[in-house]
């Protein structure tokens, strides 16, 4: 098996037991990369050759002298692109930053860095994290590795594609509306969304702030729990952290589902989702209930609502949060302009791509004067529904499980035509975004076309615990056979 | 299409925006802002009588700094992106006549 | 001219707080500095950095709130004010809309004929400072300093209850006076660090109705408030009695040529998209911590009058002035604290305190000698070490270098000459040698006294004890 075949806890291990050097780790992911890239596209900012040795060999020698003892030292890492790295350029896939090169680093990567992690690179992205195809980026679309004809989903789209075409150990994305686990499922790989302020979102290039989190891409469950808790932590610089009591999600690494309840929405199985999706889904579900886990089917209620609240929230917060994007303190200004609003006016739209401008222009009018009421306090009344209902939900169950997506991956260019059929294709997912739920989509099974399939499995806030455990579960028994 | 957007709207929002569309982009942005709001719509469906609008899901609060300088002399690194830079300051067009 | 025209006059007042650093950062907010060179990512905007609230800010605004009787909302929230322009870097302001921190408040000011007055006080919300832009006419462009972004500011927003620019002026003295004595800030108009916006209409006499107003941004002095107020009501009715209509808008008022202008772009909305600051979480206000700010807050300017009548039976206008400044009432309570007399104190600080601080051209904040000596050297001219005029002298040093006046009379040789002995003789001789004088007290004429009383003076460079003297020339002329 090559070491990039390997998971990113096999690899440190091997690394650990001195079997493999980190520069080796390393240079197998950079000619992955080499042989991959001009196919996939998955990442925006390779690091250069004497970049990534260098790190090598500082996490080599720590490793030796015991100042990297954690599972994930050593272990090469790509990071989404809009999640800010201190001397390495971070673009948001947009050329309105395509020469920003942050002078600090997201909680998350130094997190990553404490723990000896070899960061190799930075991933395509729809462009600021608004899309679910990875076509929006100003720096060409990334393509799924299963299926270069097809999309690798988005936004984190290049994470999760290199993950899956063996360019790095593992991955972070963020997710707002399903970027983590959309992508995850289209590229057969595991991603995480955690709960809201489990992870410090400072550094992470806000898109909608209520909503955004970073979690891990990773080619199993296991992966995904040792990197959840390299990188969770309670940051004083993020005022919506939550200081939590436990960051040892490995814990709960326990192939035992017995007696766990799980509740199978509906409304998440009716019109719109494929056949062979939702017949995938329920194969997971028939193998936790082998395993003692006690299925039930419920209502949870409101599903039609949660993309356009969704879509209010995340487009009002957006076009305030990319209103800094100015030509003022950083990234590109327009060439020529006259004056300061037409400076102003001109590098935002050589800057944003069409469908940022779009939900930056629909975010402007839902909160301009005459409609705040109507449409943002609509939906944020509406997002309040949707947690009590995810609330009760919990009452009752310790795991929801549900499709991530309605069909396997669309093929380049098919989505884009039709920016409603593209944001339904959210339907799954955007909800726990806006309960602030934690939820992990695994692989579970290819489709006709050998396309793979994402079942997920969503937990009550703090609870990726229970996820966690109903995935590993699961995975033990196919799961890893079924995707990879 | 129930939502209208007209010239002005998406004039104003250009506006709010600071964004600068040519004529073919507002046609198309005419469309794609009425066809999303009419789906937004939806929620006018939706009896949200007595509810609070939620806009932070836990119930944190107060979540301070003590009043300790922190940071020290950094322009070096704040003025580093800068598209236009004189005297440690950011340029910009000249915002009086 | 037939119609008679009253003002609507509201304020909205923003006032720098003094905290060491910046609202949501850890800059430090000192004044002056290069450009840029107290900055961070979170008050220059960059792209992912985060706020976290400064806790001081919380309490000065409540303390603010609370002197000026206002209702604490115990539970409260930041939004979100969204404009572009280059001195705000995220292009949106963090400020309070739907939940400011105080609210329904008000002071009472005096007014012209005596009589008092109680200014509304609408609400009272935190916010962050804007940078500040400097017009480089050479390179035909601006420059953005961001040192003074994320300053921590109170924006007071009275209701419009004033009539007049004097209402005005006492309005905006009362709320100096009282954020001074809280500590909060220094509350300087030229420095910027109390800047007044004023919301003003006017309409006929007897009519309940409000006019259109306007808001006079610019206004960095008193003086300027006064003469803008009084520009701004002659354009409006001037507009009104030509069968214009006054349009709402912000204008920008130019002292130096006197004049105001319309800030109205087609490039602004006007439409601020506020909503809720979604990386901020509420500010909580426990009856425990209210009640903490509540037994912090000093005493006050009012309270401090009315004690001072009381304890010390001083006279109303050494009240008024002593309690003008916290830093007078400071050396006051500080010095009589330690023994001094309080009239004689407050003679000091009324009489040549101010004095000197006219002379020196200082602010009342730049004093900084210490009540010790002042009280040393009531102490000296009690006791007749020294006289009046030498004592002058000697708080001139206590004003300039705080010097002891105990060590700088007896280093300078300044201690007053009351042995009768030495000051006999040299009475006799002034007697001896002004013979003119002499016969001018003898026909009568006591003016006389004062010159040969001059002459002994001189002669003791000033250190006789007057009295004295006095009673020496009497006794050897006989009278």
């Amino acid at each position: 098996m090559s070491l990039m075949s390997m998971t990113a806890l096999e690899l440190a291990r091997k690394i650990r037991a001195g079997e493999v050097s980190v520069t080796e780790a390393a240079e197998a992911a950079l000619s992955q990369i080499n042989l991959r890239e001009k196919d996939i596209n998955s990442f925006i900012t390779v690091l250069s050759e004497e970049q990534i040795m260098a790190q090598a060999k500082q996490v080599e020698e720590g490793i030796k002298n015991g100042i990297y003892t954690g599972p994930l030292a050593g272990v090469p890492v790509a990071i989404k692109d809009n999640i800010c790295t201190d001397g390495i350029l971070t673009t948001c896939g947009s050329k309105i930053l395509h020469d920003f090169v942050p002078k600090y680093s997201s909680e998350a990567v130094i997190n990553l860095q404490k723990a000896g992690a070899i960061i190799i690179g930075k991933t395509n992205m729809d462009e600021f994290a608004m899309g679910s195809t990875t076509e929006t980026s100003y720096y060409g679309a990334t393509k799924n590795p299963w299926n270069t004809e097809h999309v690798p989903g988005g936004s984190s789209g290049g994470s999760c594609a290199a993950v899956a075409a063996e360019e790095c150990s593992f991955a972070l994305g963020s997710d707002t509306g399903g970027s983590i686990r959309q992508p995850s499922s289209f590229c057969g790989v595991t991603g995480i969304k955690p709960t809201y302020g489990t992870v410090s979102r400072y550094g992470l290039v806000a898109y909608g702030s209520s909503l955004d989190q970073i979690g891990p891409v990773a080619k199993d469950v296991s992966d995904c729990a040792a990197i959840l808790s390299t990188i969770a932590s309670y940051d004083p610089k993020d005022s919506t952290s939550v200081k939590r009591d436990d960051y040892d999600f490995m814990s709960a690494l326990k192939d035992d589902v017995k007696g766990m309840k799980i509740g199978l929405p509906r409304d998440y199985f009716g019109e719109g989702l494929d056949e062979e999706v939702k017949k995938a889904i329920m194969d997971v579900v028939e193998v936790l209930k082998d395993k003692g886990a006690i299925v039930e089917e419920f209502d949870l209620s409101l599903v039609e609502y949660a993309i356009p609240a969704y879509y209010v929230i995340a487009s009002a917060e957006a076009s305030s949060n990319l209103a800094r994007f100015d030509g003022v303190k950083y990234g590109y200004r327009a060439e020529e302009y006259n004056g300061l609003h037409n400076m102003y006016k001109k590098t935002r739209s050589e800057g944003f791509g069409a469908e940022v401008k779009r939900r930056i222009m629909l975010g402007s009018f839902v909160l301009s004067s005459g409609y705040y009421d109507a449409y943002y306090i609509k939906a944020l009344k509406t997002k309040a529904l949707i947690k009590q209902a995810f609330d009760k939900a919990f009452e009752k169950y310790d795991v929801i499980i549900a499709p991530v997506s309605p069909s396997t991956a669309p093929k380049l260019g098919e989505s884009l035509v039709d920016p409603i059929k593209m944001y339904l294709g959210d339907i799954y997912t955007v909800s726990v975004n806006l309960a602030g739920l934690p939820g992990i989509s695994v692989p579970c099974g290819l489709d006709s076309k050998g396309l793979p399939i994402g079942v997920q499995m969503i937990g009550n806030c703090f609870e990726e615990k229970k996820i966690i455990r109903a995935a590993y579960a699961y995975e033990q028994s196919c799961g890893k056979e079924a995707a990879l | 299409m129930a939502n209208v957007i007209t010239d002005e709207m998406i004039e104003y929002v250009g506006i709010l925006a600071k964004l600068q569309l040519s004529d073919e982009e507002k046609e198309q942005a005419k469309k794609d802002m009425g066809s999303m709001l009419d789906y937004v719509d939806k929620l006018s469906e939706l009896d949200t009588a007595g509810v609070e609008p939620m806009s932070h899901v836990f119930p944190v609060n107060n979540v301070f700094r003590e009043d300790v300088i922190t940071n020290s002399d950094k322009s070096g690194d704040m003025l580093a992106n800068a598209p236009k830079e004189k005297n440690g300051s950011f340029v910009v067009p000249k915002t009086v006549e | 001219m037939s119609r008679e025209y009253e003002m609507v006059i509201g304020l909205e007042v923003h006032v720098e707080l003094a905290t060491k650093t910046k609202i949501f950062c850890g800059c430090s907010t000192e004044f002056g500095g290069a450009p840029n060179t107290h900055t961070c990512p979170v008050c220059t905007g960059m792209p992912g950095s985060l706020p976290v609230l400064n806790k001081q800010v919380v309490e000065y605004a409540a303390a603010v709130g609370i002197a000026t009787n206002c209702t604490i909302n115990q539970h409260c929230k930041f939004d979100r004010k969204n404009y572009f322009y280059p001195d705000n870097p995220q292009d949106y302001q963090i400020s309070q809309l739907y939940q400011p921190i105080c609210v329904n408040g008000g002071v009472e000011i005096e007014t012209e004929d005596g009589g008092k007055k109680t200014i509304g006080i609408h609400e009272i919300h935190m916010e962050e400072d804007a940078g500040k832009l400097i017009h480089d006419d050479m390179g035909d462009c601006s420059l953005v300093d961001f040192n003074r972004s994320g300053v921590p500011l109170i924006e007071i927003v009275s209701e419009p209850d004033m009539r007049n620019e004097k209402e005005v002026i006492a309005y905006l003295e009362k709320l100096r006076h009282i954020i001074q004595y809280l500590g909060a800030s220094d509350c300087k108009l030229n420095e910027g660090s109390m800047r007044a916006d004023v919301n003003l209409s006017v309409r006929e006499k007897g009519s309940t109705e409000y006019g259109t107003r306007t808001e006079m941004k610019n206004l960095n002095s008193f003086k300027a408030i006064a003469r803008a107020i009084e520009n701004e009501r002659n354009r409006q009715i001037d507009i009104i009695e030509s069968g214009g209509k006054v349009v709402q808008e912000t204008r920008r008022w130019d002292d130096t040529k006197e004049y105001s202008y319309s800030m109205r772009s087609k490039e602004d909305a006007q439409d601020y998209r506020y909503f809720p600051e979604p990386d901020l979480v509420p500010v909580v206000i426990s009856d425990d911590w209210l009640e903490q700010i509540k037994e912090n807050q000093p005493e006050l300017r009012d309270e401090k009058m009315i004690r001072y009548k009381e304890e010390y039976d001083l006279p109303d206008y050494d009240i008024d002035i002593i309690t003008s400044h916290k830093k007078l009432a400071d050396i006051f309570e500080e010095s009589v604290a330690m023994g001094g007399n309080p009239k004689k104190i407050s003679n000091w600080l009324m009489v040549e305190t101010m004095y000197l601080l006219k002379e020196k051209n200082m602010d009342i904040d730049d004093v900084s000698f210490s009540p010790k000596n002042l009280v040393k050297l009531i102490r000296l001219t009690d006791e007749k070490v020294i006289n009046g005029t030498v004592a002058k002298k000697v708080f001139a040093e206590i004003f300039d270098r705080d010097v002891d006046p105990e060590v700088y009379i007896e280093e300078n040789g300044l201690k007053m000459v009351s042995d009768t002995g030495e000051l006999r003789s040299v009475v006799e001789r002034i007697i001896a040698a002004n013979p003119k004088s002499v016969e001018d007290i003898n026909a009568g004429k006591l003016k006389a006294m004062g010159f040969l009383m001059g002459q002994t003076m001189r002669e003791m460079k000033g250190k006789a004890d007057p009295a004295s003297v006095d009673a020496l020339l009497k006794e050897l002329l006989g009278l």
